[in-house]
């Protein structure tokens, strides 16, 4: 295998593999930087596999080759629902924010393999009959070297994870919502000296956040698994918080890393057939992600800051 | 209403709240309430066999409660529980079989393994929140799956690239002869004393000595204990230590006591989590972590009954658990609403 057939196999692999990340991530973005910690990610994310597959089940006859698209607008509004318990606790009911994550991760979870059990009686769901599917992009899969990288074979939810990333980027530092989103979750009290309603701000963040991890999830379970098991969701949401932390609370950030960590997912699973990779034990592939996450935050590769009010709940009229 | 009432009325309204949020998720999906509690309460209850195995669920729910509620006592939130957990029960389970000592020994050298090796994953987030104010949860969560690939890989090399290390020597095993003949053979075993042994050493480390003072006062108020002359940064390190050294005790209940083995993980056990459950139900105090862990361990056993019993799924106990913890991470509106109705009555 050459050098650009290794490139040819591996790369499209690593944004198959990314692309859930890379939803999940700016969704987590969204959140830090309103100031709400979100360590819900992965509860979230299995909300969102399991009403994608759900959905696609059930529906896959009225809406045939659509239906995982139409599910992943289906599990995009049911986790953002899921999110407004997070957001309640979180922003009016002032708990601990790290404590309400673990409560939705929990509760994500059990509910998903709750529902899973009542309608199908064991532990996991049917397969899907349609998943996304990949397809060549006109004209730009023709580009010699870069085409076959990046524009053939690529999945629909690969394109739309890079424009999310992309929009989100413009969101928070183009527009004047950003600008108060990033006002909010640095010095809430400047913020509401200004007008800004930052309880407001914050619910919208946090929906998002759950809207987000929602398709992440759905775009998981329908294009990777096929179906949902407890093992469907397994970490998942977790590395997609590394990814946001990785990529310093940054949209382009968090989609480079999430990129990154698809990329160490896709060698740890496709390693085995590529030449050199395959001795490498896949042990040091999967911690990857994790042990690049610490030494970010620990400062070793440039320091990343969290937004400075982030995990305190903003109580009006208090210092 | 005092606020000493006020602090144990929340989670015992947290408690019922749950159980009946459990029981309206039973009744809308089509499922009989009265016939899931009643299984659940079979399940705890319903034998020698079911006690004796609940003890048998409740001995690491202690260890995992103890675990966190004493980071948390010195401000830090130790979500790493589950890594600790697993690396302490690797260790004990390796030094189960790789040693061929007196019981005398042996048994405490795997023991003190365990919490050795659970004391050390949780050494790095202590290190780096210390000296470089890195934050210890994303740390821990990020040390969580490393332990999980670290032990399943280590797992892989002593058993030869099988999944399963093998039963560990009968002279590291808590098992107990006694327990099995007096609650037909469950596998209750004699960490439920190390478990207790050690909420009475929390208490007293904290309530009894110096350095317990000190970790508290860490946790109170960071810069008033510098300007005391604390060492904070020590002080830091000391709680991060002491709790992963509960969490690897914990793992060494599974390892030497309940599995007698190691085996590779597909995915967490979830004592670690729920052991944040249980510190936060117990108010992160000694005492409190008894009643939480043995709620949610009895819960987590007993729930098992329910498919059998009722056709229920076991998962509508993790339902509640999950909303239990919200109600009480929520105890501001408990509050306000328990404070609202006593000054109705005072008005009166």
């Amino acid at each position: 295998m050459s050098f650009l057939d290794v490139l040819y196999f591996i790369v499209p692999s690593a944004i198959f593999y990314a692309a859930p990340l890379i939803f999940t991530a700016i969704g987590g973005v969204f959140s830090e930087r309103s100031g709400v910690i979100n360590i819900g990610l992965e509860g979230l994310m299995v909300m969102g596999a399991f009403i994608g597959i759900l959905f696609n089940l059930m529906f896959v006859d009225t809406f045939g080759a659509m239906t995982p698209w139409v599910a992943l607008i289906a599990a995009m509004v049911v986790s953002g629902i899921f999110s407004v318990m997070h957001a309640v606790a979180s922003i009016s009911f002032r708990a601990d924010q790290t404590i309400s994550g673990v409560a939705i991760n929990m509760l994500g979870v059990a509910i998903a393999l709750f529902s899973v059990k009542m309608i199908y009686g064991k532990g996991q769901t049917d397969y899907i009959q349609e998943r996304f599917i990949r397809f060549d992009i006109p004209l730009l899969s023709e580009i010699p070297v870069i085409g076959p990288m990046f524009f053939k074979d690529v999945y629909g939810t690969s394109i739309l994870a890079v424009g999310v990333a992309i929009m989100a980027w413009f969101v928070i530092y183009k527009t004047p919502f950003g600008l108060r989103l990033r006002a909010v979750g640095e010095h809430p009290m400047a913020a509401d000296t200004m007008g800004v309603n930052v309880t407001k701000m914050r619910y919208i963040a946090v929906i998002l956040s759950g809207m987000l991890a929602g398709i992440g999830g759905a775009a998981y379970s329908q294009s990777i698994s096929g179906e949902f098991s407890h093992t469907t969701i397994n970490g998942q949401g977790f590395m997609a918080l590394a990814a946001m932390i990785f990529g310093k609370w940054h949209p382009l950030g968090a989609l480079g890393a999430a990129l990154f960590f698809g990329f160490a997912q896709a060698l740890s699973i496709i390693g085995g057939q590529i030449p050199y990779v395959k001795e490498v034990p896949t042990y040091f592939l999967h911690i990857l992600p994790y042990a690049l996450t610490i030494l970010a935050v620990a400062g070793f590769i440039g320091k990343a800051y969290a937004p400075k009010a982030s995990g305190i709940p903003y109580i009006k009229g208090k210092r | 209403m005092s606020n000493r009432v006020v602090n144990i009325l929340v989670p015992v309204i947290s408690v019922i709240l749950g159980l009946l949020v459990g029981a309206i998720v039973m009744l809308v999906s089509g499922y009989d309430p009265i016939a899931g509690y009643s299984a659940l309460w079979n399940g705890i209850f319903g034998d020698t066999y079911a006690i004796g195995e609940t003890i048998r669920q409740i001995t690491p729910y202690l260890l995992a409660g103890l675990s966190v509620a004493f980071a948390f006592r010195t401000g830090l939130f130790n979500i790493g529980v589950e890594g600790q957990l697993l690396v302490g029960w690797f260790a004990a389970a390796y030094v189960g079989i790789a040693f061929d000592l007196p019981m005398y020994i042996h048994l405490p050298f795997a023991i003190i393994a365990a919490a050795l090796a659970g004391a050390a994953w949780a050494f790095i987030p202590g290190l780096l929140k210390a000296k470089l104010q890195v934050h210890e949860v994303i740390v821990t969560i990020m040390m969580n799956y490393i332990a999980l690939h670290t032990t399943n890989a280590l797992i892989k090399i002593v058993s030869d690239g099988g999944d399963n290390t093998g039963t560990i020597n009968a002279s590291a095993s808590l098992k107990s002869a006694f327990f099995e003949s007096i609650t037909d053979y469950s596998r209750l075993h004699y960490g439920i004393f190390i478990a207790l042994a050690m909420v009475l050493l929390m208490w007293f480390i904290l309530d009894k000595t110096t350095t317990g003072y000190e970790l508290k006062a860490v946790g109170f108020n960071k810069h008033a204990s510098e300007y005391a002359g604390m060492n904070v940064n020590k002080n830091i390190i000391l709680s991060m230590v002491i709790s992963g050294a509960f969490a690897g005790l914990a793992g060494a209940m599974e390892a030497l006591g309940t599995f007698q083995y190691a085996n590779v993980k597909g995915g967490f056990t979830g004592i670690g989590f729920d052991g944040i459950a249980v510190a936060l139900l117990g108010a992160n105090t000694p005492l409190g972590v008894i009643f939480g862990a043995v709620l949610f361990g009895s819960l987590k056993y007993g729930a098992l009954n329910m498919p059998n019993e009722a056709g229920i799924p076991v998962e509508i106990v993790s339902i509640v658990i999950a909303i239990i913890i919200f109600f009480v991470a929520c105890g501001y509106v408990i509050r306000y609403f328990l404070e609202k109705a006593t000054k109705k009555k005072e008005a009166k």
